[in-house]
């Protein structure tokens, strides 16, 4: 198959073990931790007290500036108002709820109005108002995104690669709404008049390309893009590629090549918040991984815990080395399973020890294996020698700073070299110089 | 449950040091049985005394400097095969011997262990007995009779007496694993198969070979010239195995086809005017003397540089 992006790797992926037949179960958590920053920006402040009851779909919070809100997931009573533990390792201020079981919901506008009698204005506050981000990993908020997008982009995609391992949410959201994906994109083309809405799926995912096809006479202008699965085929910048051929210029953003990508799960928010007035409060979560018993995904409220989630799994084996958050090539290992679900987290990956994993004496043999898959076109070889080195202007020369930490170069390195790792560490200290 | 908070990716290949090592001496093995169908049990011997001592020497190497061992990793092994199939049948044991301890404590272990030598182990070992027992590394027998091996001939200038096709087959004298090309070529083949090695050092010294001869061809017969060049001495053995070392060959794509280029002019240029019949050995450790500069310099397009697309 003809390679649409520069380097990549193929792992091993996984995914049959949580791709159920049938629907997704809902998780009731007894209570939920709410963040109140689930989105790159500012936090937002809290709207409630403690002992205040609250609804499903009430705003617990918002802020100014880059902030979306962030909405109860469950009816119930504030309990607390403190820091907690969040997936990012950092603590932060969350609102913690216990959950009454009522399932009462708080009221919500739907909206049937054809698209060209919604204007921008509605459907970007709607966006906001629903507490919308980038639901692929990167937590930007949506409405902030679509604003900059509009008058610059000419292709408008939806992602759907899902190219991590074991992870198979967006796959899930496929295979069961696939109407709601199809008509977000329609709202948002309606706010961005693209000259081209396309789909991106993966080959790996048969059943979701099916259904998508299924329905898709109805929506004629949207494509669909089927791509070889090759990782990191989702990754923004490799994605724009390997669809339109253009390159986003280094530390520029996908409107520079006059590209807009959204996850597809952001596409059925962006719908349920536009039609059906709901906000953001509860996502597909995949939970698999070799050390769980029974690999699923589920439709879970927002503060969910860890902890619950993996006890509904069937809950953990013994010799569980690592829980992540995201998934095995790009996710963030947990030390306290308390976190809780954010509107970013596509999965909870319980893991057993890696056989292949790092080494006690990582030794770079040179073989260059690593150029070869880095999607960036880097040289990671040197990067490492030149980190551990602490030589600045060699690594800003090998453009360090274009890592995507994607960790093609780590998982190929016979070597067992720590190379993501080392990177972070090799771009803190060239911002660090460009600070001074 | 103590659970394990460490740097992503949290899986990695199975892709391992060990196993580099193990598909090359695999691939070493069609031009070591040549070998030793050719020039009979001492081949054997010879390749046998090279590893042991190449391995013996990590392990002193590691003991004596209280440094970790490292002969799991397989890559003195390596080095030992490698430096045997460049050494003809008869050398003294002994020369063998201290040849392989050359290469593994002075070249490799010296210069910071593996990955970190800037010479190819094996070719360092063999310049430097060629220095100093030219004659143990230059005497070629078949049956127990000294031949002159093709190039020796080719230095006259004139055509060999071997037939391209023996050439080509391994019926010629020579090193023990330098005769056969097409025993060299399956291995290289499967090293590229199991994409140990990229096609493009081998292609590019090889292709520069053929350009070079065929071009300053030293008898009016220029294509056959070309054919005995690139069938005789270490040419194959060289460009396939030893150029394509990892440690001491560039990891850029454009760097590998540069320096294959460069052994490749080398080679012929130390053939045609050099002291000894043979070039390659002088040719690759040349180049590996340039593998940092040549990889600083080879520019490699930034992601983004290049294509920005149209504008909407």
């Amino acid at each position: 198959m003809k390679k649409l992006f520069f380097g990549g790797i193929h792992p091993k992926y996984n995914k049959e073990m949580s791709t159920q037949s049938g629907g997704l179960p809902v998780i009731t958590p007894k209570q939920v931790v709410i963040p109140m920053q689930q989105h790159i920006g500012a936090p937002c402040t809290p709207l409630v007290q403690v002992g205040d009851r609250v609804l499903r779909g009430q705003k617990i919070g918002d802020g100014e500036g880059l902030c979306v809100p962030v909405h109860a997931s469950v009816s119930g009573t504030v309990a607390a108002i403190e820091p907690r533990l969040h997936t990012n390792g950092r603590m932060a201020t969350a609102v913690v709820i216990d959950n009454d079981f009522q399932m009462e919901e708080a009221t919500r506008q739907e909206n049937a109005a054809p698209l060209n009698q919604l204007d921008a204005d509605t459907i970007l506050h709607a966006i906001r108002e629903a507490g919308i981000v980038g639901m692929g990993g990167a937590a930007f908020p949506g409405n902030v995104k679509a604003l900059s997008a509009m008058g610059n982009v000419d292709t408008l995609i939806a992602n759907a690669c899902e190219c991590e391992p074991y992870i198979t949410a967006d796959d899930s959201l496929l295979r069961t709404s696939p109407e709601q994906v199809l008509m977000g994109m329609e709202i948002l083309g309606s706010v961005l008049h693209p000259k081209r809405m396309v789909l991106a799926v993966e080959d790996n995912k048969a059943q979701a390309i099916e259904t998508v096809e299924a329905i898709r006479k109805d929506h004629a202008e949207i494509e669909l893009a089927i791509l070889p699965t090759r990782y990191p085929q989702g990754a923004e910048k490799q994605l724009i590629q390997s669809l339109t051929g253009r390159e986003v210029p280094p530390g520029q953003l996908p409107v520079s090549v006059n590209c807009a990508v959204f996850n597809v799960s952001t596409f059925a928010a962006i719908y349920r918040a536009v039609r059906l007035g709901m906000p953001l409060t509860e996502r597909i979560v995949t939970v698999s991984g070799e050390a769980i018993a029974k690999p699923q995904n589920f439709m879970v409220p927002i503060g969910t815990s860890f902890h619950d989630l993996i006890e509904v799994a069937g809950g953990l084996h013994d010799k569980t080395e690592r829980v992540i958050s995201g998934g095995p090539m790009m996710g963030f290992a947990q030390r306290d399973l308390a976190v809780p679900v954010v509107k970013a987290t596509n999965s909870v990956l319980c893991l057993l020890k890696d056989e292949n994993g790092a080494a006690e004496n990582p030794v770079c043999l040179r073989c260059g294996k690593c150029v070869g898959v880095c999607p960036m076109r880097l040289q990671p070889l040197y990067m490492y020698r030149f980190t551990n080195a602490q030589r600045v202007e060699e690594l800003e020369r090998l453009h360090v700073l274009d890592c995507i930490e994607c960790g093609s170069c780590a998982f190929t390195c016979p070597g067992k070299l720590p190379l993501v790792e080392v990177f972070r560490r090799g771009k803190q200290l060239v911002r660090e110089a460009k600070a001074k | 449950m103590k659970l394990t908070v460490a740097s992503s990716p949290h899986i990695r290949g199975n892709f391992r040091t060990n196993r580099i090592m193990a598909d090359v001496v695999l691939a070493l093995l069609p031009a070591l049985a040549v070998g030793i169908w050719h020039f009979g049990v001492s081949a054997l011997v010879v390749t046998l005394i090279c590893v042991a001592s190449a391995v013996a020497a990590e392990w002193l190497y590691s003991v004596v400097t209280k440094g970790r061992n490292t002969i799991v990793d397989g890559s003195a092994v390596v080095t030992g095969l490698l430096l045997a199939m460049t050494l003809p049948n008869t050398v003294p044991y002994w020369q063998a011997a201290l040849g392989s301890v050359f290469a593994i404590v002075v070249i490799k272990c010296l210069c910071g262990g593996l990955g970190q030598n800037i010479f190819n182990p094996a070719l360092a070992a063999r310049a430097f007995l060629l220095l100093i027992y030219p004659v143990g590394l230059t005497r070629y027998q078949v049956d127990g009779v000294t031949a002159a091996t093709p190039l020796h001939h080719m230095v006259m200038p004139a055509l060999p007496e071997e037939s391209l096709l023996d050439m080509f087959l391994g019926n010629c004298p020579g090193s023990i694993g330098e005769i056969s090309a097409l025993a060299l070529l399956i291995g290289g083949g499967y090293l590229v198969y199991r994409k140990i090695i990229s096609i493009r050092i081998p292609a590019a010294y090889l292709g520069t070979v053929v350009v070079v001869t065929l071009v300053f061809s030293k008898t009016d017969a220029p294509l056959q010239w070309m054919l005995y060049s690139l069938l005789s001495g270490g040419v194959m053995l060289g460009a396939i195995f030893m150029a394509t070392d990892y440690a001491t060959s560039p990891a850029t794509p454009v760097g590998q086809v540069v320096y294959g280029v460069g052994c490749g002019v080398m080679t012929v240029v130390f053939r045609y005017f050099g002291l000894f019949p043979e070039g390659v050995t002088y040719a690759i450790l040349l180049m590996n003397a340039l593998v940092w500069v040549i990889d600083y310099y080879t520019p490699i397009r930034r992601f983004g540089a290049g294509k920005g697309g149209e504008k909407a």
